[in-house]
């Protein structure tokens, strides 16, 4: 590797209204290397891939390509100065309805210089000329929506590289693909880096990363958290610096549980996966941690009867519990808090008194009919358990901050006696004090129950959980009572690694 | 600077919210003053007949706005009921009771058809209930070889048909109930007012009507918070099948025979009604009140005008201009339609 990178980045920042997304961002990207950079959710990834790509304009700091000042003010800016992103959804980057010829040439379709008439017989051969550079063995008649997401991929990639780019950003390019699917796609990109192409790769999958990466760099919170390039990578040090670990962490205590509350047996949640076996104790809060596309949310749901699972038992409270809807486990006393409140969990229309009541009805109705004092009563005195900073029940969801919306949705859960409460990603896009709020008021309130809380940051399983358990590639690796933990093997089972003999 | 900002914000709260009821009131004042006899009894009875059929489908398809779909197929369902009374009655030469039970058995099936074909063959709503409504108005003409149903007409094998309307049937289109004034109400316009309080409370104020305005507003967080959100959807078209046959049952005993011409205008009308209702009080949402004063809106507009010798052929463009204005209100003004 080069000394002199290809693709360099200095002090970037960028702030939306009051909040610093990118503190600072520093990055060199060198010819012919494949460089994967990793990050929680919230970290700015997205955030430098956009300014890259010339949809966000940079706050500060530069950007230079090949010892030029870089300054796309559009996409297309971009793309034309030599630097190609494909993007997460790979349904973005293809036409469907149009066949892969007019799709590998649909950027020449528009600009100064296109011709007027759409030429079929022009179109397939620079078309065809575009595939044989990429080796891409694809019938170019044949239309996008008859593709696999693999193909689509290949080619919103080949019409990519038909530009002759000097840097190419791929944003979790597997996420929706096949372990087969994804082998073609980094035979592909094994070509373009013998080519001398800059690559970065944006990634969970330890597995990907084990596979390409040349060198990995760690974002965390705005700035890069560390940059590992000597060989052998650190796998286990890139996770830890991208998950991080505060000092001023709060010491809590770890309680242990005697009366099970649900027992899960040879629970399998996708095709060639491990099945998972544990067991949840009355009064213990448990954290499920793992990074991206573990599998986590999967099991969360199939727990809450949204998804059924392939194989396996339950039993909750000495009962077999197989639940067939998300209202039969909500009758059960299994609750969920779903993870992207805005998708899952707000209704926007309603305010908080009704978002906080919507799986309770049933409860508080006579006859069918609404008991709105009742409605009213609970929704105030869930605003007081939880602290929600409002003005009234009948505020309006969207009058809320990101953290007290989170709060809204904890106390509609927490409105009932559950049996087995899980909460996904709780802590996502909640400000610090809302994020200690909500887990000291779930640790506070543990007894009676048992509490399962699906987190990829490690800070938070280790703020509120009494054991911790480990996930990847959909199912449970390792288990850790949260005193005194061996944080080296925990890092070690989140990325996956061969000090640890897979489960 | 800041209390003068709120004073303002304050005063478009209130225009957006109480904007159209005093539209409403202006008009009646106005029409008070400009066309004689405007403001009486009978004026004001005319005004809610002329609306009912109408009112009464609106209210059906605010269900299905409700739940974040729409039904198109309403004008056929009420027509296809028509000509099914009409049919029971002269051609079977049945009963009314046995007639009114057909047209509901109607509604019912085209609702449950409307919402299987929705939730289980995932056609899009306008599209689906499109193709029922063409659907609708080609079968309602098969029986009669596309004639229409009156007693003593000629049958395609060249039969006469004996039956008559029951007087029961054809007294829901002309019975009028004493009001203080002797024969004042008209059947349809009780059944409109009846209908139209069940349906508003049904929305506002039991469980199923609140889960179905969730299942509207973010269909995937009433899921995951245990709601059967299928059945609420076909029950949505369900109700709304059934009231276009209530409106195609007062259409057919007003008419007295099975007219296959008349209810061209049912459908739009009907959906004009229930987005106008979206303006009403802010709501920016479909809801049962706002339909019912939609519909005696768009009433008492036609009225008024009529009585001062307005053409009637210029009722559907106003009709037009009001939604238009209507919609306005909703998504411009009260600022919720861009979310």
């Amino acid at each position: 590797m080069g000394n002199d990178a290809v693709f360099r980045v200095d002090g970037l920042r960028k702030s939306f209204g009051p909040i610093e997304v990118l503190g600072g961002v520093s990055l060199d990207l060198h010819a012919g290397e494949l460089t994967v950079l990793m990050g929680a959710n919230g970290a700015g990834k997205s955030t430098l891939v956009k300014i890259i790509s010339g949809v966000y304009e940079r706050g500060s700091g530069t950007m230079s390509l090949a010892d030029q000042n870089f300054a796309p003010k559009t996409p297309a800016a971009a793309i034309r100065a030599g630097v190609v992103t494909v993007h997460q959804n790979i349904n973005d980057g293809v036409v469907t309805d149009l066949d892969v010829a007019t799709n590998l040439t649909l950027d020449r379709l528009s600009g100064s210089g296109a011709p007027t008439l759409f030429n079929s017989g022009r179109v397939r051969r620079e078309a065809k000329a575009v595939a044989d550079r990429m080796g891409l063995m694809i019938d170019l008649k044949a239309r996008i929506s008859d593709l696999s997401l693999a193909d689509r991929q290949m080619v919103a990639i080949a019409r990519a590289m038909a530009h002759q780019p000097k840097v190419l950003i791929l944003d979790e390019p597997t996420s929706s693909l096949s372990s087969a699917e994804a082998d073609r796609l980094f035979a592909l990109l094994d070509r373009l880096r013998e080519q001398g192409v800059a690559i970065l790769y944006i990634s969970h999958r330890m597995s990907d990363i084990r596979r390409l990466a040349d060198r990995i760099v760690s974002m965390r919170d705005g700035v890069i958290s560390g940059v590992f390039d000597s060989k052998p990578l650190d796998y286990e040090g890139a996770v830890n610096a991208m998950l991080g670990r505060k000092i001023h962490l709060d010491r809590i205590v770890a309680r242990n549980s005697a009366r099970p509350v649900l027992t899960i047996d040879g629970l399998r949640i996708a095709e060639r996966s491990s099945p998972i076996s544990l067991t949840l104790g009355d009064g213990e809060v448990v954290a499920i941690t793992g990074l991206v596309g573990v599998g986590k949310t999967a099991l969360a749901e199939t727990l809450f009867g949204a998804r059924k699972p392939l194989s396996g038992t339950m039993v909750l409270n000495g009962k077999a519990y197989a639940p067939g809807s998300t209202g039969e486990a909500i009758a059960a006393g299994v609750f969920l808090v779903a993870k992207d409140r805005g998708e899952n969990g707000i209704v926007g229309d309603f305010n908080i008194q009704k978002n906080i009541s919507l799986p309770f009805h049933r409860r508080m109705s006579r006859l069918g009919v609404l008991k709105g004092r009742v409605e009213r009563a609970i929704a105030r005195r869930q605003i007081g358990e939880l602290g929600i900073v409002c003005r009234s029940e009948k505020d309006e969801m969207s009058a809320l901050s990101g953290g007290n919306q989170q709060k809204v949705m904890v106390a509609r859960w927490m409105s009932q006696a559950a049996r087995l409460f899980i909460l996904d990603e709780p802590f996502q896009g909640v400000d610090i004090s809302a994020r200690r709020d909500i887990a000291a008021k779930l640790r506070a309130s543990a007894n009676g129950r048992a509490t399962l809380l699906f987190v990829t940051e490690l800070d938070e399983a280790l703020e509120t959980a009494d054991r911790i358990l480990v996930m990847s590639e959909q199912t449970i690796v390792g288990e850790h009572r949260n005193a005194d933990i061996d944080l080296e093997r925990l890092l070690a089972e989140v990325a996956g690694g061969p000090l640890h003999s897979a489960a | 600077m800041s209390s003068g900002w709120v004073r303002m914000a304050a005063a478009r709260g209130h225009a957006i919210r109480y904007g159209f009821i005093v539209l409403l009131f202006g008009l009646i004042a106005y029409f008070a003053i400009a066309a004689d006899g405007f403001v009486s009894p009978q004026s004001a009875v005319f005004i809610f007949q002329s609306v009912a059929i109408t009112g009464v489908l609106a209210l059906g398809v605010t269900a299905t706005l409700v739940v974040g779909g729409f039904d198109l197929s309403i004008g056929s369902v009420a027509t296809s009921a028509m000509m099914a009374a009409a049919y029971v009655m002269v051609v079977l030469e049945q009963n009314a009771v046995v007639a009114v039970v057909a047209c509901l058995a109607i509604g019912v099936i085209v609702g449950l058809i409307n919402g299987w074909l929705i939730v289980y063959m995932r056609v899009p709503d306008l599209l689906a209930t499109l193709g029922m409504m063409f659907l609708l108005v080609g079968l309602q003409r098969i029986p009669t070889e596309g004639r229409s149903i009156a007693t003593g007409m000629t049958m395609p094998d060249g039969s006469v048909a004996n039956g008559t309307f029951g007087a029961g049937f054809l007294a829901l289109g002309r019975h009028r109930f004493d009001f203080f004034i002797p024969n004042l109400i008209p059947v349809s316009v009780v059944v409109l007012l009846v209908l139209a309080v069940l349906i508003w409370f049904f929305l506002e104020y039991t469980r199923f009507g609140r889960m179905m305005y969730a299942v509207g507003s973010n269909q995937r967080a009433a899921e995951l918070a245990g709601a059967p959100v299928k059945a609420y959807k076909i029950w949505a078209y369900v109700i709304s099948g059934v009231f276009a046959s209530i409106g195609g049952i007062l259409l057919a005993a007003r008419l007295g025979r099975g007219d296959i011409a008349s209810g061209n205008n049912l459908l739009l009308d009907a959906v004009a009604a229930a987005l106008i209702g979206y303006a009403v009080l802010g709501a920016a949402k479909p809801n049962a009140f706002g339909t019912a004063v939609g519909a005696v809106f768009v009433g008492v507009l036609l009225q008024g005008l009529t009585m001062m010798n307005a053409p009637y052929y210029t009722q559907d463009f106003i009709k037009g201009v009001v939604l238009v204005i209507a919609l306005v209100f909703t998504f411009a003004l009260s600022g919720r339609g861009n979310r």
